[in-house]
């Protein structure tokens, strides 16, 4: 007897307080949240994850644990899928993406999925794009590679760690078309399993340029056998990348971050949603997380809500058209 | 030194307490593994591998337990051998000749003892010998290039069959079943679907683990099922440790010997661990004088024991350095390191120094910890001997499953899983072996990756595969490799079968 009026009280003052808590928000989040890193342990996303996990209970968003689960295939299509057919409605799961994300789903390779089908947050930084050549190399500027590449699009071979239409690649492409070299399917650009493999074959003098993120490149440059052209910002990295020159200074309009960010589910509630991209840009602005940042070679790059979400369909189309224009896609 | 500083370095890793740890905890798990008839050091790893994911284990971590696991299986593989006449694994075969007649006229703790230390001497030469080498290796590595690259996967294809292999018809059959199941997936090169039959879970092709628990692990469970083994191994009786420091100077020369030859055989891509005890043995019982080889010789114990855990740490070395293993066992952990998103290679030792230096100076502690629990605690490792594989086998499927999901979410990965198991046990009862198809897939897309490069750096001029005197040297190599197991091979085979022989009729 005792044992169910207890119960009972503990199930009413439960109750009163949920109710209290509904109506001082419109959205209270589960005890525990979870996010999904579409890859292994070790890697962009799975980091994503666990760090942000980490600021959101640190910081009291969530008063039991942020839940980092590894749902690897299909370079995030698995988790895409999962997202969209399973978890439609839940709304304490965010997913780590990033520009890998929007460029598989630009050229259809999570196959009948698109990015309507998920609700955009927010990026929390972004790992900026660079063309580097080895120490000995014949090119000490971006303009030079361009005026090469102009010439014969075939003379300066590209090692990156993506794979052929990947982001890597991309900004290649990007970068060349902005300074109207022709006949781009003719850039050539070999596909390696990672940065730093494709790092070691720059370095050792087998492929001309690498295209990459400035966040590969740091042990290299620091040892001075890699020399920067160009990074692909709107301006200047801060200290110690300050004095490696934009694409932009170099005359060539190009700028290709690599974000680091997160959808929720397309059916979860417009105030989870609201609540999400609040406290997205709440966390930005921790120092916790800029720590975060400094400490992992992330550079500042926020954008949340309407604008991130404009954001994605921007640059989804302009990959789409991009791999177009070079023949990746029909 | 500049090699000295950074393995001081590693030393302020390795000992850091959950260092500790991960090195104690590894060597004591595969110590038991390697006692374990059937389950090698391959196996162990395979099997620890997912737990080490789902554990969330850091990179350093994990490298420190497996590869204590895998040491820890390279000195437990002797005491089956020794007590039982099973090899715990194939290197661990030249152990029984010497070994078992010890256990018989009643000198089981002697030989127990003896093969400890020089378990500990042949690794702890190797990895010294890893240390000088491994950095040398890592910048002679800047000059391969994609045609280098492909001339030495072509050697590590090569050379797989190895010296000591059984039928290379059998060994080429594994390797281009790896082969096959490594096409599958999206193609980097050309960003093609081969095989995926638009099935989200195969874009990224079949997972390396989940191939190697599945083969391993899963095969070793169906085998046990046909056994109905559900009696454990028959106890042994061991006596009181009677060694003297005498004993121990005396096998000293055979140890060091048998080291410095398992080293040299483990650096050898494919040549691996079981060449290095097979000629550590065979050039101990040339050299020394008269002695009862085959019937119970100390120094029969300590050289192959050095030889194959030396051979061990070699392998790492082309592991580390290149990215291509020398063996079963470095083929899992490469497996691993690329799971952890760790490319292996010369960048190692640049971008991840604090990891490398870390786990070689964690091989050295562990290596310390091997002896010291090896001496006092081997009554327990052998009193484990006898636990009725009907509790084991069922905790190390439940361990690989629970790791295998963990990763992946994925209930398909599991199917695989239990799929390749199948395969597995179907695999070894034809006996194909099953390392090849590891490294098949390992390597195959690798090869397949550096040909493509080559060709497109030349503009499609295939002369470019031996524009350098390195890649031609690796050439050569590959094609002594390849000949010479078929004109040396059956004389080696002929001998070992001897001195086998010779076991049983003593």
């Amino acid at each position: 007897m005792l044992n169910t009026i207890s119960l009972k009280s503990v199930l009413v003052s439960g109750a009163v307080a949920l109710s209290i808590a509904g109506q001082a928000y419109a959205f209270e989040p589960a005890r525990s949240g979870e996010c999904i890193a579409p890859a292994n342990p070790g890697g962009g996303w799975d980091f994503t994850c666990r760090s942000v996990g980490k600021v959101l209970v640190d910081e009291g968003y969530f008063k039991g644990n942020v839940q980092t689960v590894n749902m690897t295939g299909a370079g995030g299509g698995v988790a895409f899928a999962h997202t969209i057919s399973k978890r439609d409605k839940d709304e304490n799961l965010i997913v780590a993406a990033s520009t890998a994300t929007t460029t598989r789903l630009a050229q259809g390779q999570f196959p009948g999925m698109n990015a309507d089908q998920v609700k955009w947050v927010g990026t929390l930084g972004a790992d900026y794009g660079i063309i580097a050549v080895g120490k000995d190399s014949k090119y000490t500027s971006l303009t030079q590679v361009i005026d090469a590449l102009k010439k014969d699009p075939g003379a300066v071979k590209f090692a990156g760690g993506s794979a052929s239409g990947g982001w890597d690649h991309l900004k290649v492409l990007m970068t060349a078309q902005k300074a109207n070299v022709e006949n781009l399917p003719k850039v050539r650009y070999l596909a390696f399993s990672g940065g730093s493999e494709a790092l070691v074959q720059v370095v050792g003098g087998h492929v001309d340029a690498f295209t990459g993120d400035i966040s590969e490149v740091k042990g290299f440059m620091d040892s001075g056998d890699l020399r920067v052209l160009a990074v692909l910002s709107e301006e200047r990295l801060p200290a110690p990348f300050d004095s490696i020159p934009t694409a932009m200074e170099q005359g060539i309009d190009s700028v290709a971050p690599n974000w680091r960010g997160f959808y929720v589910p397309g059916n979860a509630s417009k105030d989870s949603y609201d609540w999400w991209v609040k406290t997205m840009n709440e966390l930005y602005t921790t120092k916790e997380w800029k720590d975060i940042m400094t400490k992992n070679g992330l550079m500042p790059f926020h954008k949340s809500g309407a604008e991130f979400t404009q954001f994605v369909k921007n640059q989804t189309l302009d990959i789409k058209i991009l791999s177009q224009d070079i023949g990746l896609i029909k | 030194m500049d090699t000295m500083s950074l393995l001081m370095q590693g030393f302020a890793v390795a000992l850091t307490p959950e260092s500790i740890m991960f090195a104690v905890v590894g060597a004591i798990l595969g110590t038991l593994i390697g006692a374990l008839p059937g389950l090698g050091p391959a196996n162990g790893v395979a099997i620890l591998i997912p737990l080490a994911f789902s554990l969330g284990l850091s990179p350093t971590s994990s490298l420190i337990l497996l590869t204590s696991v895998y040491a820890g299986a390279m000195y437990g593989g002797r005491i089956s051998s020794i007590l039982l006449n099973i090899p715990g694994d194939e290197p661990a075969m030249m152990t029984c000749l010497d070994g078992y007649p010890m256990a018989l006229k009643g000198k089981a703790a002697e030989a127990l003892a003896i093969s400890a230390i020089a378990s500990f001497i042949g690794s702890f030469i190797a990895t010294i010998g890893l240390v000088i080498l491994a950095p040398i290796l890592a910048k002679f590595a800047l000059r391969f290039g994609p045609s280098e690259y492909f001339a030495l996967f072509a050697l590590a294809f090569a050379t797989l069959g190895g010296i000591t292999g059984k039928n290379q018809f059998k060994t080429l059959m594994a390797a281009a079943i790896g082969l096959m199941i490594a096409t599958v997936g999206i193609d980097i090169s050309t960003g093609v679907q081969r095989f995926t039959f638009n099935t989200l879970e195969l874009f990224e092709g079949v997972d390396f683990i989940i191939a190697i628990v599945g083969l391993f692990a899963i095969s070793e469970l169906l085998f046990f099922l046909e056994r109905h083994a559900g009696d454990g191994l028959k106890q042994v009786a061991i006596n009181k440790l009677q060694l003297s420091a005498k004993d121990i100077i005396k096998v000293l020369p055979a140890s060091v010997r048998g080291a410095v030859l398992g080293f040299v055989a483990g650096v050898l891509p494919g040549a691996g661990a079981s060449l290095g005890s097979f000629i550590s043995y065979t050039l101990e019982k040339r050299v020394s004088d008269k002695g009862e080889f085959g019937k119970g010789d100390p120094r029969g114990v300590a050289a192959p024991e050095a030889g194959n855990n030396g051979a061990a740490s070699g392998a790492l070395v082309p592991m580390l350095t290149l990215g291509v293993p020398g063996s079963g066992t470095t083929a899992v952990l490469l497996a691993m390191l690329i799971s952890l998103n760790i490319s292996p290679g010369p960048m190692l030792f640049q971008q991840n120094a604090d990891l490398v230096w870390g786990v070689i100076a964690a091989m050295f502690v562990g290596n310390l910890v091997l002896l010291l629990l090896n001496i006092p605690m081997v009554g327990i490792f052998v009193k484990l001997l006898s636990i009725p594989p009907k509790y084991l086998m069922p905790i190390v499927t439940l361990i690989a499953s629970v790791g295998i999901y963990s990763v992946s979410h994925s209930a398909l990965d599991l199917y695989f899983m239990v799929g390749f198991g199948v395969a597995g046990y179907i695999f070894r009862k034809v006996d194909i072996p099953l390392v090849p198809i590891i490294l098949g897939m390992l390597l195959g897309p690798e090869m397949e990756k550096s040909l493509r490069h080559a060709l497109v750096l030349s503009d499609g001029d295939w002369s470019v595969l031996f524009n350098s005197g390195l890649s031609i040297g690796l050439w050569m190599v590959a094609i002594l490799g390849l000949v010479l197991p078929i004109v040396v091979g059956p004389i080696v085979r002929a001998k070992m079968k001897r001195s086998k022989e010779s076991v049983k009729d003593a």
